[in-house]
């Protein structure tokens, strides 16, 4: 079942928590809501929900109007970060809440409830803690049970507000991984809400990148990856360079270095700033193609098969991250010390002004 | 009642506003205002009433009545042994206390729920039968009777014997204020401290005290008030000897058999003012650890 | 038991020595442990081992009798009666109390909330002489209720009003840190697997909150059964009818009937020691159940 989400607000007191939201959901797909904390992502899901009630907007499910539903007849399954479980009830009389809370007439009779359950249990390979009460159980396995809670109502939609947050590193990708199978099998459309941007990317179908209350960019995750709309959603997915460039009719100039930007045709001698990530930079021994930048290696580190060079360029102060191999690395017999030089394989250009309300340019 | 009413008649037009949306951890409005008004009206008639009644049954008859009342003879030598119960028992209650929490909460030890099950006794024992219990040994009759009137001793029917029964009832409220608190803190700092080369003292003194200020100060004050108004065990021990061994619960007792309710009342209202500044430290306190809690 | 403390305070030092672990550097284990036990032995064990003895110093037969009078049974109906009534009441205003004040918002709320431990911070004589002028037929309370007839000071009603009145405090404080930190997500975890409120509240917050409603409940009743002070000058004291066990023990001592005051304090005692019992043993439970 799709989700329609209509130019919804929510304010708490003077703060703007969401902006005039709009999306749509499409059904089957699993959908992430990314952004830091304070973007707004998870009061968008507890409006889904129908947890938080919007200032304005409208909430719907497959075309049908939810916003004013109570969450009790919204049919979401609704996943809490820290789980959730009722701590007097066996694993399995949490999983059958749902189940034994119907209206009588709805109600499936115990033995109907035992094999439901039960199955659920199964998909979350957890069937042999049926008996157990969840302070006996994992964090890992308490997720799990109420992922399969969730389930067990059959819920037009599956919500999880930061499943993965209370869990440690390893138990963490595993889950998710996990979670990504589990949706391929039963294809419920669902969102999940994270901070985390490698969760994001791997698991989800699409990702809607939140900020400040906004939606900042949304599309599958190569595409929001690959093409960031703009400086916040380039920085916010992973680590990245900038550079100082002057724009002018089309070409960027960085240093030495000529890159042409096509969007930005219509510019003239203008300011600009070009993001480059660590492992889209080219780093050369010696400058035979005569348009690399020149840089100083301040630091090298190895972590595992990768080297992290620190560099720094004659023309910004600021320190260069480059990312590469480790054997191409070593092919370069570059040390600490050395001179070497930096060719962006790949690059995006902003103007100064799109750049104007990001605090982080004041560091450079 | 009437609020009941009121919000019984208000319920269709909240239904209304209500019905469009609930949050799934309220109740609708009716239902709360409904809620509300029933602990309230229960509070009011099991707390404010009976508090009511005594500052109106002191005062109704003008101030001085009112100070007549408290400062007669028999009034003055009531208020004269609670107070000196008061310097004996507290002072020892807070020794005890601070001994009990310290082996408590930084050592571990076997049969450590015992001993604060055993602190935990005298709220479970009737005060009737603590003072039972030394009447039973100091008594005339009792276990030590015989040798304590060979020698001209008077435990019973005497000061002594309503100081013991009070240190006895008022024994776990320090301890119990410290415990926790002592608990909660860990060892760490005093840890810090022992290794910065503090003696022990010294580091209770620097370290710890100040940790713990605030209970011991509430626990103090419970004490005193527990204290002052105890009243079944001190009953049994004192004899009612007017002027001699009757606390002020005893001399309220008394004055109201006699009938001499505003006198009686009077008195009451000193020690109901005690309980009300009792509570207000404890809010207080509790107010001033929740508000010092999270800004840290 | 003062045999078990001995030896662990003298062993504790070279079984610490033999660990492995390094030892406590906090000073003090010794004093303060010795002037505890000392000062529980001296104020607490031994005295109440001088009751249990001094009681099993007369037969069994007069014990028996002491215990079994008809007028002292009828005393422990009345108490045991009247407590279980008036913790039950409590149980009920308590839940619902510390439900108002922690969900809930409402002026004087500061207020209201400290005034709670009044009954545990007024002196019981000072509560017994405001209860029965309350409650008396001409009293503020009271005379609304004798032009119907029903007496309520000097009868078993007052009785349990007193209880009642001393108990209320028990519930409300140890159900009130546990209503504050449970977790709103259970409840709307409840909501979204589609219970309405009242499901919710029956079958996710009452379990949760059962144990400390147990407890509350546990020590209201044990409060109840010893109490004293408030009661007497309400109850009226009528032999069979409206005299508590309590007040039975002050008047056989008063006549110097210690064998049968001590017969009767005897059974009191078992009865808090059962109660204390209870009471841990709900603690125990509930925390080897629920805490993580």
């Amino acid at each position: 079942m799709s989700i329609g989400v209509d130019r919804i607000n929510k304010r708490f007191n003077n703060f703007i928590a969401v902006d005039n939201v709009s999306l749509e959901l499409p059904e089957g797909q699993l959908t992430a809501l990314l952004g830091p904390s304070g973007s707004g992502k998870t009061t968008l899901l507890r409006i889904i929900a129908g947890l938080e009630q919007a200032d304005s907007g409208r909430i719907e499910f497959h075309g049908k109007d939810q916003t004013h539903e109570h969450v009790s007849d919204r049919g979401v399954g609704f996943v809490f970060q820290h789980y959730a479980l009722f701590k007097h009830m066996t694993v399995f009389e949490n999983v059958a809440y749902g189940l034994t809370v119907k209206p009588r007439r709805e109600r499936p009779n115990k033995e109907a409830i035992r094999k439901k359950v039960m199955s659920l249990l199964e998909l979350v390979q957890l069937d042999w803690t049926a008996h157990r009460y969840p302070a006996q159980l994992s964090g890992g396995q308490r997720q799990r049970i109420a992922l399969a809670r969730a389930l067990a109502v059959e819920p037009k939609v599956l919500l999880l507000d930061e499943p993965f947050g209370a869990l440690d590193a390893k138990v963490r990708a595993e889950l998710r991984r996990w979670l990504r199978r589990l949706h391929d099998e039963i294809h419920v459309t669902s969102v999940f809400v994270t901070h985390d941007q490698e969760e994001a990317l791997e698991v989800s179908d699409r990702v809607v990148v939140m900020n400040n209350g906004r939606v900042e960019q949304e599309g599958t995750p190569e595409e929001v990856y690959d093409h960031p709309a703009n400086p916040f959603v380039y920085r916010f997915l992973g680590n990245v360079n900038l550079f100082h460039a002057r724009v002018h009719e089309g070409t960027a100039t960085i240093g030495d270095l000529r890159v042409p930007v096509p969007e930005h045709s219509d510019s003239k001698e203008q300011d600009a700033l070009a993001y480059i990530r660590p492992h889209e930079i080219d780093v050369l021994a010696n400058n035979e193609s005569g348009d690399a930048i020149h840089a100083i290696i301040k630091s090298i580190l190895v972590v595992g098969p990768t080297v992290r060079l620190e560099l720094q360029t004659e023309h910004s102060k600021e320190l260069i991250q480059a990312e590469l191999p480790k054997h191409q690395f070593r092919g370069l017999g570059l040390l600490q010390g050395d001179e070497a030089w930096l060719r962006p394989m790949q690059s995006k250009v902003f103007l100064r002004e799109e750049d104007a309300t990001n605090p982080q340019e004041s560091d450079l | 009642m009437t609020e009941l009413h009121t919000s019984a008649q208000a319920t269709p037009v909240q239904l209304d506003r209500a019905a469009q949306w609930q949050r799934a951890t309220e109740e609708p409005q009716w239902v709360r205002r409904t809620l509300i008004g029933i602990a309230l009206a229960f509070l009011a008639a099991f707390l404010i009433l009976p508090l009511l009644v005594v500052l109106v049954g002191a005062f109704e008859q003008g101030l001085g009545v009112w100070y007549a009342a408290v400062t007669e003879p028999d009034a003055r030598a009531a208020i004269r042994l609670t107070l000196l119960v008061v310097v004996i028992v507290v002072p020892i209650n807070v020794i005890f206390g601070v001994t009990v929490a310290w082996a408590v909460a930084k050592f571990e030890f076997r049969g450590k729920p015992l001993l604060i099950s055993l602190i935990d006794m005298p709220f479970a024992i009737s005060p009737v039968v603590v003072g039972l219990i030394f009447v039973i040994l100091f008594g005339s009759q009792g276990w030590l009777g015989n040798w304590l009137s060979a020698h001209d001793l008077r435990i019973i029917f005497a000061v002594p014997g309503i100081v013991i029964v009070i240190a006895f009832g008022t024994m776990p409220f320090i301890a119990r204020e410290l415990i926790p608190l002592m608990q909660q803190q860990g060892k760490q700092e005093e840890e810090a401290s022992l290794t910065l080369g503090a003696s022990g003292l010294k580091t209770f003194w620097y370290v710890t005290l100040p940790n713990i200020k605030w209970g011991l100060i509430y626990g103090i004050i419970l004490c005193n008030a527990r204290a002052m108004g105890e009243f079944g065990a001190v009953a049994i021990v004192s004899g009612r000897i007017r002027g001699e061994t009757n606390t002020m619960p005893l001399h309220i007792e008394v004055l109201y058999n006699e009938y001499m309710f505003t006198a009686a009342f009077a008195v009451s209202s000193i020690l109901t003012g005690l309980a009300l500044v009792t509570i207000a430290i404890k809010s207080t306190v509790e107010w001033w650890e929740q508000r010092t809690g999270a800004t840290e | 038991m003062s045999g078990d403390h001995n030896s662990m305070t003298t062993l504790a030092p070279s079984s610490v020595l033999r660990s492995p672990r390094p030892r406590n550097v906090i000073p003090g284990f010794n004093i303060t442990m010795g002037f505890s036990l000392l000062y529980i032995s001296f104020l607490f064990l031994i005295p109440v081992g001088g009751l249990l003895l001094f009681t099993m110093t007369q037969s069994w037969e007069q014990f028996w009798r002491a215990i079994s009078h008809p007028q002292v049974v009828a005393s422990y109906k009345l108490s045991f009666g009247a407590s279980l009534i008036g913790a039950t009441i409590n149980l009920v205003f308590g839940l619902l109390v510390s439900w108002v004040l922690v969900r809930y918002q409402f002026p004087f709320k500061r207020f209201v909330d400290a005034l709670i431990d009044l009954p545990f911070a007024l002196p019981t004589a000072v509560a017994g002489i405001a209860l029965v002028t309350l409650y008396a037929s001409t009293g503020w309370v009271g005379q609304y209720f004798d032009v119907y007839g029903i007496r309520i000071a000097y009868t078993q009603i007052g009785v349990v009003i007193a209880l009642t009145y001393i108990g209320l405090p028990f519930v409300v404080r140890t159900v009130q840190p546990v209503l504050e930190d449970l977790e709103s997500e259970l409840e709307e975890a409840s909501a979204a697997l589609g219970a309405n409120r009242l499901t919710t509240i029956r079958r996710v917050i009452l379990p949760a909150l059962m144990p400390a409603l147990l407890t509350g409940y546990a020590l209201a009743f044990a409060r109840a059964l010893g109490e004293y002070g408030s009661v007497v000058f309400i109850s009226g004291n009528l032999p069979y009818l409206t005299e508590i066990t309590p007040l039975l023990i002050v008047a056989k001592a008063e006549q110097y009937d210690y064998h049968g005051a001590a017969a009767i304090g005897t059974v009191m005692l078992l009865a808090a020691f059962v109660m204390l019992l209870v009471i841990n043993g709900l603690q125990w439970w509930s925390t080897r159940r629920f805490s993580h």
